[in-house]
């Protein structure tokens, strides 16, 4: 396992190594669409898992916004690709409600291919790992702090 | 495209035939028959010739132009490098396929995706 793979919800954390190892990607977050990170992989820094959640759910609402708009189903994927480095985001439905996945991966290392392949099976492992029958814990404003500084402390293994 | 395609797949014992993105492994166009899993052939495929190439330039041989990997059900048959422009010719064939013909029609095929 990777040493920088680290869960919140531990049934993530082996459908997350596996992605990690054979997509070769270098950052992944899985997270609600509110921006609750569920486990992370490569991330050194908290500062850097909140910015990159923040900006993930954000985008997962301005696109299912657009789609509203646009009376389409929401997108099922984005995908971005510079000269360098690109990044892969996308949602999927499970028991306990919708789950995005970014993923970010260096051209020379990885493809949107094999990321998407391995997407694919990332998502199905993960609503297949889903505990059944649970529902999801709603973060309260007033609890909100104290649940980020756990999950933060969780995903960097303080 | 698909009718560059149909060069290759004529050939007996070829199942499928595909023009996948070099740089993204994904599929441009592909004739594949049933139970061939183009998407993951086409990414895997890509992966190993990115792979390939940095090994042939680490080697001082040049980019490869043609790979072929033989296994106990079949066989994969690709055509890579400047002569395809970025795009990988790739071809899924039974393991007794008429590797000398197959390569000629990837290369034909190469040339006129360019």
């Amino acid at each position: 396992m990777s040493p920088h793979t680290r869960a919140v919800e531990g049934w993530t954390l082996q459908p997350l190594t596996d992605f990690v190892r054979e997509a070769s990607v270098r950052l992944v977050l899985v997270l609600t669409p509110a921006g609750q990170v569920l486990a992370q992989s490569g991330f050194s820094r908290a500062v850097d898992v909140m910015s990159a959640a923040a900006l993930a759910a954000a985008i997962v609402a301005s696109t299912g916004e657009m789609a509203r708009q646009l009376r389409q189903q929401p997108f099922a994927a984005l995908s971005h690709q510079g000269p360098k480095t690109g990044f892969f985001l996308a949602t999927f439905v499970t028991d306990r409600g919708t789950l995005a996945v970014l993923a970010v991966y260096d051209l020379d290392v990885s493809s949107l291919g094999l990321v998407q392949l391995f997407y694919e099976q990332l998502a199905a492992d993960l609503k297949a790992a889903t505990p059944k029958g649970t529902v999801p814990k709603q973060v309260l404003a007033a609890d909100f702090e104290r649940e980020l500084t756990d999950s933060l402390n969780t995903l960097f293994g303080r | 495209m698909s009718k560059a395609l149909d060069l290759i797949t004529r050939v007996r014992g070829v199942r499928g035939a595909m023009l996948v993105s070099a740089e993204d492994g994904l599929v441009i166009a592909e004739q594949l028959m049933e139970g061939i899993k183009g998407g993951a052939v086409a990414a895997l495929a890509a992966s190993l010739a990115g792979r390939l190439r940095r090994a042939m330039e680490a080697a001082g041989t040049g980019t490869s132009v043609f790979w072929h990997l033989q296994a106990e059900q079949g066989a994969l048959l690709v055509v890579s490098g400047d002569a395809s422009g970025g795009i990988l010719v790739v071809a899924v064939a039974e393991p007794d396929v008429n590797i000398g013909l197959v390569r000629l029609e990837l290369l034909r095929v190469a040339e006129a995706a360019v």
